[in-house]
């Protein structure tokens, strides 16, 4: 091959490196492995961490622990989804641009909304890129985000909004949902968008409607981030007047994987298709008339369109949105609705079981689904540390993220989580907190 | 995809390329909303195993007609994706030469360790004393990655390429905020991936571009004239998408630092130096790794990836929150919790506390993990050596593809800069074109027929009729020379019958689309009937 190249060693090749820039010796690192060996110490790694499948957990907080069917596992690892690039010619990518296509129309009926994106790269970030396409649809710079959204949503939004010339201010929430009474006082024709989710972080279901009205009528976009396993049960977002669902797509058969790569999902209203971010699947036909699909409106993108792009996304997710439509198909349209009757109930029971424990009470009295807020008359963290040496994980400290909820802990339900997984909660939960009430009182 | 359907124009060898449509892959598409039947499924719902319970939700609240899904059996889904995926070319099956994307063999041991419970189903939110073995990877391939880019201080969070690009530029921001300084465009050359330009945009700066020299380097005189203090930053691939290595860097280092700017590295093009040179030692303030380029995460048809990012000393106070941190047993200030026992890991949420720089989250939790299980695998199955030697074999086969395409069709397809290439070169069929009537586009169709996935097209946009074409280090010599066998193969055709190019492909599931009409009347998702 060198003769061929017409050179005398493969140093040769590099020789456009300047010698001031040259890496003397060798990168250091530990010296490469067989298969084998690499094997062991990657199982090695994953049994010194404690998963799902070693505890009863009901944590949630973003994530959540769902059943992923075998056929999602199986599908997802077939070379002809699992290694293409992204699909510039449709001619050899039919299989990949029809699965972006399907993914759309499936998301386009979970949020209610007329048009969706091929995927984007997880929750939080899709809202903040639901706030991008706001600026560009109105031009304005002052965001009104609800403190029931994720944490880590509304700090993703603050670091983007940065670079979007955009304020971002807080609603705070009332008895477990979004103020709209403080809603209502801080919005002005200077808003660009207003920001929910739905359910809320504390489980809360939020009156959508209502929100939406209120933005509108200020000429603001009304922005939901939602849990799409829980809109078999609740209404669309978009019926109810949002402009822009957003979410993160784990919970529709991808895996926890320690929180990615997973998905987010993007749907808008028709009149935002063109300034919608990523990469969009759209139906044509090819010079014999067969029905085919393409890569379409690339004029938005940026390998074309360069500094006047929608956004910058390239790589975004398609084969974790593969997983989600798959996961979709196989729940079907009764079991979308089976499950999330499955949730509301359970967690309904959960609550009622949970918050009749001693030293335990509901954290507000809102509608609930897939998870619920309670306030402990303990240190949470250390009944947590009590709940996970019994092999239980209890949930999700709201103090890591909510001052204004010291004693609070968020309790998620899943279909893997059954009565009496939820009476063993009840048990070791209700243990916990009498055992660091009496530590607390022997100290006093 | 296999046996050829007999198609008129299909090329000799063509079934042996495995480049022919079946009749079932040319069937007209269904999706899986028109599949299946009322009633039909595959899920079944665990039973209700507490007291039902009426009214839980507000009416007004409630869902009132449900989502339109698929009502499918099992089979039927399986046998839907699995004929879908029939329709997809993939590197598994063929070569796949897309340029500046480097499509190299996705080891399967990466899939296996990925899918352990440990990592697979461990929560992002599980008290890092219960998820040692993830920090500890995290913390390692921080590490790892620190040493390849030769910058001291890694953030895994990114999701992708340009989620790292947007990082930086946003770090860049916050670096020169925190001097109280207001400066205003960020410099992009000529021959810059997409990403970049659409980056700067979205961190609120204004686009400033900066010419190529004769060599298809930056011009340093052009750089010199726009590098005022009104520059935050000069965003470069090096080598670049002309696949050439700038020999000025150190000359654009000094230029970028001496107006007080910060210098980032777009490191999609990394596979083609490591144990040569590293970013940090060019000059380099921030570096993005694609780790689905050079790292071997499959792409999946467009992701998932991760775009970690490493950053000098004076941008480490600005990185994202959370950090993986190790704790020495006998920290001071009593972080560890265990005492004289093995260091810790945790993940530092403050980065400094109340008065923290850092310029926060840019995402979910703390990355794509899955993704840095594959890329720890793949460190520690190659080690220096083996990360050495991918470079030397992936520039040695560009090298070697080029000098028989020269041979070749070198007249008709010519190199765009220099005589030789780094990972990946450029080719402009402007030749072709003007003497035989077809075009780059033609070519990549015509590619299709040969069982072949085409070049990178149109990019970078300073080569007109541009190829750019990287081969890997992952490729034998056998599947480069039938490359250039087929490339001349077109062209010879071309010279016959120019017409056959132009109206190809004829082998594969479906010919040439109408992308214009799907853009003018769009259609986006199916219409469902309930």
């Amino acid at each position: 091959m060198l003769d061929a190249i017409g050179v005398g060693s493969v140093e040769e090749l590099f020789e456009s490196i300047p010698a001031g820039v040259r890496l003397q010796g060798a990168i250091d690192l530990p010296p490469g492995q067989p298969e084998q060996a690499v094997y062991a110490e990657l199982r090695e790694l994953a049994a010194r961490n404690v998963s799902a499948e070693d505890e009863v957990t009901f944590l949630g907080a973003g994530m959540y622990d769902h059943y992923v069917p075998s056929i999602v596992d199986m599908l997802m690892s077939r070379s002809e989804f699992l290694t293409p690039y992204t699909p510039y010619q449709p001619e050899i990518s039919q299989g990949g641009l029809q699965v972006m296509f399907e993914y759309q129309t499936a998301i386009c009926e979970l949020t209610g909304l007329p048009v969706s994106n091929a995927s984007v790269y997880e929750g939080p970030s899709a809202v903040g890129a639901a706030a991008y396409l706001a600026r560009l649809a109105n031009k304005r710079a002052r965001v009104l985000v609800s403190r029931g959204v994720h944490p880590d949503s509304r700090a993703t939004l603050r670091t983007l909004a940065v670079g979007y010339g955009m304020t971002v201010e807080e609603i705070g929430l009332d008895e477990g949902v979004s103020d709209l009474g403080a809603l209502r006082d801080e919005l002005g024709d200077d808003v660009s968008a207003v920001v929910v989710q739905q359910p809320n972080f504390l489980g809360a279901i939020e009156d959508v409607g209502a929100i939406a009205s209120a933005a509108h009528e200020h000429g603001a976009l009304a922005i939901c981030a939602a849990d799409p396993l829980t809109l078999g049960v609740l209404e669309a977002p978009g019926n109810q007047g949002a402009d822009v669902v957003v979410g993160e797509g784990q919970t529709l058969g991808n895996r926890l994987d320690f929180g990615g790569p997973s998905f987010g999902f993007f749907a808008a209203s028709e009149a935002h298709l063109r300034r919608m971010p990523g990469r969009i699947a759209g139906e044509t036909t090819d010079v014999d008339g067969r029905r085919g699909f393409v890569l379409t409106l690339q004029t938005r993108e940026q390998h074309i369109r360069r500094e006047r792009a929608t956004s910058n996304i390239c790589t975004s997710q398609a084969l974790n949105a593969l997983g989600g439509v798959v996961y979709l198909s196989w729940l079907g349209r009764r079991g979308i609705v089976e499950l999330g009757e499955l949730m509301l109930q359970r967690t309904h029971y959960a609550r009622e079981t949970l918050a009749a424990l001693d030293g335990v009470r509901k954290l507000h009295d809102r509608p609930v689904v897939r998870e619920l807020a309670l306030a402990l008359e303990a240190p949470v963290d250390r009944v947590l540390d009590r709940c996970a040496a019994a092999g239980v994980n209890a949930g999700y400290a709201l103090s890591r993220a909510y001052d204004e909820y010291p004693d609070g802990l968020l309790v998620a339900i899943t279909e893997q989580r059954s009565r009496a997984d939820i009476d063993r909660l009840a048990e070791v939960l209700g243990e916990a907190v009498a055992a660091e009430r009496s530590a607390a009182k022997a100290i006093a | 995809m296999s046996a050829p359907d007999g198609g008129a124009r299909a090329p000799e060898g063509a079934a042996a390329l495995a480049g022919g449509a079946t009749a079932q892959q040319r069937e007209r598409a269904t999706t899986i909303f028109e599949k299946g039947a009322p009633g039909r499924r595959a899920f079944v719902a665990p039973q209700l195993d507490v007291p039902h319970v009426d009214g839980l939700i507000p009416e007004q609240l409630r869902r009132a007609a449900p989502p339109l899904l698929p009502e499918a059996s099992e089979p039927e889904i399986v046998r839907h994706y699995v004929n879908l995926s029939k329709r997809n070319f993939d590197l598994d099956s063929g070569f796949y030469p897309l340029g500046s994307c480097t499509m190299k063999h996705n080891p399967r041991l990466h899939e296996r360790v990925a899918a352990l419970a440990g990592h697979a189903r461990l929560h992002p939110l599980q008290d890092p004393r219960r998820a040692q073995g993830a920090l500890e990877l995290m913390f390692n391939l921080q590490q790892a990655l620190a040493q390849i880019a030769g910058l001291p201080h890694v953030s895994l969070q990114p999701s992708a390429g340009s989620h790292g690009e947007l990082a930086g530029v946003l770090l860049t921001r916050a670096y020169h905020a925190d001097r109280g300084q207001q400066r205003t465009k960020v410099l992009t050359p000529d021959s810059a991936h997409g990403t970049n330009p659409a980056t700067v945009t979205m961190a609120g700066y204004e686009v400033v571009k900066v010419g190529l020299d004769a060599a298809g380097g930056v011009d340093v005189e052009d750089l010199r004239a726009k590098a005022d203090d009104s520059v935050a930053c000069l965003m470069l691939t090096n080598p670049s998408t002309l696949g050439i290595f700038d020999p000025n860097i150190e000359q654009i280092a000094e230029i970028v630092h001496g107006a007080g700017a910060t210098l980032y590295y777009d490191g999609a093009n990394l596979n083609a130096i490591m144990g040569y040179s590293r970013p940090g030692d060019m000059g380099f303030d921030i570096v993005h790794f694609n780790l689905h380029k050079t790292f071997t995460q499959p792409h999946g048809g467009g992701g998932p990836g991760a775009g970690p990012i490493a950053v000098s000393e004076r941008i480490e106070p600005y990185l994202p929150r959370p950090q993986v941190v190790r704790r020495e047993p006998s920290a001071p200030n009593g972080a560890s919790r265990l005492v004289g026992g093995p260091p810790t890991f945790d993940l530092d949420h403050e980065r400094g506390g109340p008065d923290t720089k850092s310029i926060g989250k840019l995402r979910g939790f703390q990355g794509n993990y899955g993704v840095f299980v594959r890329t720890y695998a793949y460190i520690r199955s190659l080690g220096a050596e083996g990360l050495k030697d991918v470079s030397e074999v992936a520039v040695l086969n560009a090298n070697y593809l080029l000098a028989r395409l020269g041979e070749r069709v070198g007249d008709r397809l010519p190199l765009a800069f220099g005589e030789r290439c780094m990972h990946e070169f450029v080719l402009s069929g402007a030749p072709l074109k003007k003497e035989l009537g077809i075009r780059t586009l033609d070519l990549a169709k015509r590619l299709l027929d040969h069982g072949m996935h085409p070049p990178t097209v149109y990019f970078p946009l300073v080569v007109d009729e541009a190829l750019l074409i990287e081969p890997t280090e992952t490729e034998t010599r056998e599947t480069l020379d039938a490359f250039a066998d087929a490339i001349a193969a077109i062209v010879a055709e071309a010279a016959e019958d120019p017409e056959i190019a132009r109206n190809a492909p004829y082998t594969t599931p479906v010919r040439r689309l109408d992308e214009a009409g799907a853009a003018k009347r769009p259609r986006v998702r199916e219409t469902i009937s309930a």
